[in-house]
């Protein structure tokens, strides 16, 4: 099992990686959505994974069972999946917002806050009214 | 106690979001906010200074356990020094902001800002720090896009996936670290962590941490975002940013490379020491391509960012003493630049140096507050930044790392050449006939009282250099001794 989420979380950082690594906002979106999910498998595995034994200490007993499962890491996912889902969620309003403010999804071009671009600024905003898509 | 810093700034937010419709109840909230935080922040200092590192265990769940809040003295003094920032900033903000970016929760961001900076100086548990980041972040993206002017838009979704990287590898490395260390304490860790035979492992994990902080913190390979956003939104939003975030970043690389990773320095701090000459030398070598203001500035952030590692990567008493002051001057006199390039832009209307000019001539104020920070800088005596990098070097010559003292100077002298640049071309030269308003605008008391007692604190910074050093060496003896943490967090060590 351990092995099975192991590379299943190996699979998603690499496919998230190569989203990244693309030129589209959304696919990198995708990406980072990915790259989350990899993340909080990593943290699921990043304590043994014992089935069916609660932390909890039996009514006839001060200890806990000698073996039982860690609920660290399980309240660590569930603190990240809640910051990944807010982050996400502004990361898509904020997409939303470049696309309609700057006209395109293509990150080769948005340089104007790398190299001053006056010109290509009016000319992507033309070509989005001649073609919305 | 020590939560109170963290329960201010989200005190006063929650206020300001009450009082969401009156930009003037707002902006008399923000002052009072920053005035309660440097005072809160400065009897910390005090009592950390008098009795030691103080700590608190939220919800009373004893210290491997729960979430461990700790206030050393490195702690206090950026906790203290972010404080200054704020009151100036919530000060200058009162002109430097315009009334749309009021209306659309401005100042509720700035607190919940602070908030999460104060919230990550102070937080003893790795996960937790993971958290003040989240929130740091999540109120900057906001501060960064708001106002959806086109720049700001292009700036914050660069500055938005690359720290969103950052955070994802920040987490897995709290991952991989809980799996080897089975605790996320970081005084619990720094205490299992020699113990463990996997050193390769706990390497390697401290070089993912270098990674997350590093893109946080905007060290050498990983800066790119930085002068691709900063330079975007409003000049105050901006001087915030530059006094606050990327410290935050740098905070958190000396807290885990003095308490957590120091079983490999020969590899780990070596690589720091390397990382921070290009950092320096690259930081300067953009700033002197540049003639927008702010982008000079942003490029000099970086490279202060090199020294600043300097000091951790040297490793020694002295040397994370210089690093600790050199962080307050670079805090207050990086930020009161930006202000000042605010009111030049008041003033000229324009970032763009080309385009300025004469500012020596029509307002001799303006151009001593640039004149004084600049100099501090690039480290001329009697300022701050000359002490600052004479404690490096210092350090640097007795632990015999010639080349960095090499770069270091070099780079100094870089930026007294950039520092120069801006002078001769926004100060010096002939007022430009094309753009230049004559010297009858007035610039408002709230931009120029503010940015005149932020660059007087840095004067200060440079005069009371023998005591500053000296606390700042009590704070970096109690980072070159573990044990120190360990013992006021955990209690007698078994």
């Amino acid at each position: 099992m351990v092995l099975l989420l192991a590379i299943t979380a190996g699979v998603l950082f690499a496919a998230a990686i190569y989203m990244i690594l693309r030129r589209s906002l959304v696919k990198i979106l995708v990406g980072l959505l990915l790259l989350s999910y990899a993340v909080n498998l990593l943290l699921f595995n990043s304590a043994d994974l014992i089935p069916a034994r609660p932390p909890l200490v039996a009514a006839d007993s001060l200890l806990p069972p000698t073996i039982y499962a860690d609920p660290v890491p399980q309240a660590l996912i569930l603190t990240a999946i809640v910051i990944g889902f807010g982050l996400t969620a502004f990361a898509v309003v904020l997409m939303r917002q470049v696309y309609s403010t700057l006209g395109t999804d293509d990150l080769n071009e948005m340089r104007c806050t790398d190299i001053p671009c006056q010109e290509v600024e009016i000319a992507s905003e033309e070509e989005l009214m001649e073609d919305p898509l | 106690m020590i939560a109170l810093p963290i329960l201010s700034p989200l005190l006063f937010g929650i206020l300001n979001l009450l009082a969401w419709r009156s930009a003037r109840l707002q902006k008399a909230l923000s002052l009072a906010g920053g005035a309660v935080q440097l005072g809160v922040a400065l009897w910390l200092l005090h009592t950390v200074q008098q009795s030691g590192i103080q700590h608190l265990q939220v919800g009373n769940w004893p210290a491997p356990f729960g979430i461990s809040l700790v206030m050393d003295l490195f702690s206090a003094i950026l906790v203290s020094v972010a404080a200054v920032i704020a009151l100036v900033v919530a000060a200058y903000s009162q002109a430097g902001i315009d009334a749309p970016r009021v209306q659309f929760g401005y100042y509720p961001l700035f607190f919940l800002l602070l908030m999460g900076v104060n919230g990550a100086f102070i937080t003893g548990d790795l996960f937790n720090l993971y958290v003040w980041f989240e929130v740091m972040l999540m109120a900057s993206f906001v501060m960064l896009a708001l106002g959806g002017e086109r720049p700001q838009i292009e700036g914050a979704i660069k500055y938005l996936i690359l720290n969103l990287l950052s955070s994802t590898l920040f987490l897995s490395a709290v991952g991989l670290l809980y799996n080897l260390g089975g605790t996320l304490n970081m005084a619990d860790l720094a205490l299992r962590l020699p113990k463990l035979e996997q050193g390769n492992q706990v390497t390697l994990i401290a070089i993912l941490f270098l990674v997350a902080f590093g893109i946080k913190s905007a060290i050498f390979p990983l800066f790119f975002w930085l002068p691709a956003s900063y330079h975007t939104p409003p000049v105050t939003v901006t001087a915030l940013f530059s006094g606050l975030l990327t410290k935050v970043g740098v905070y958190a690389l000396f807290r885990v490379f003095t308490l957590l990773f120091v079983q490999d320095t020969a590899y780990t701090h070596a690589l720091i020491l390397v990382i921070a000459g290009f950092t320096m030398v690259t930081g300067v070598f953009g700033a002197a391509a540049q003639t927008d203001f702010r982008r000079l500035l942003s490029f000099h952030i970086i490279s202060q960012i090199g020294y600043l590692l300097m000091g951790l990567g040297l490793f020694s008493q002295p040397a994370l003493a210089a690093s600790i002051y050199f962080m307050v001057h670079v805090i207050l006199a990086k930020t009161s630049l930006f202000l000042v390039a605010g009111i030049v832009e008041k003033l000229d209307g324009s970032f763009n140096l080309k385009e300025l000019g004469g500012i020596y001539r029509t307002r001799f104020g303006v151009a001593l507050l640039f004149l004084l920070p600049a100099l501090s800088l690039a480290g001329l005596p009697p300022l701050s930044g000359f002490f600052a990098k004479l404690a490096l070097i210092v350090a640097g010559f007795e632990l015999q790392q010639y080349s960095i003292v090499a770069v270091g100077l070099a780079v100094s002298l870089m930026t007294l050449y950039s520092m120069t640049k801006v002078w001769n071309e926004a100060f010096w030269k002939e007022p430009q006939q094309s753009t230049h308003h004559p010297a009858h605008k007035p610039i408002s008391a709230w931009l120029w009282a503010p940015t005149a007692a932020l660059v007087l604190l840095s004067l200060l910074a440079g005069m009371l250099a023998e005591p500053l050093l000296g606390l700042a060496n009590q704070a970096a003896a109690q980072l070159a001794d573990p044990s120190i943490y360990i013992q006021a967090v955990l209690g007698a060590v078994p």
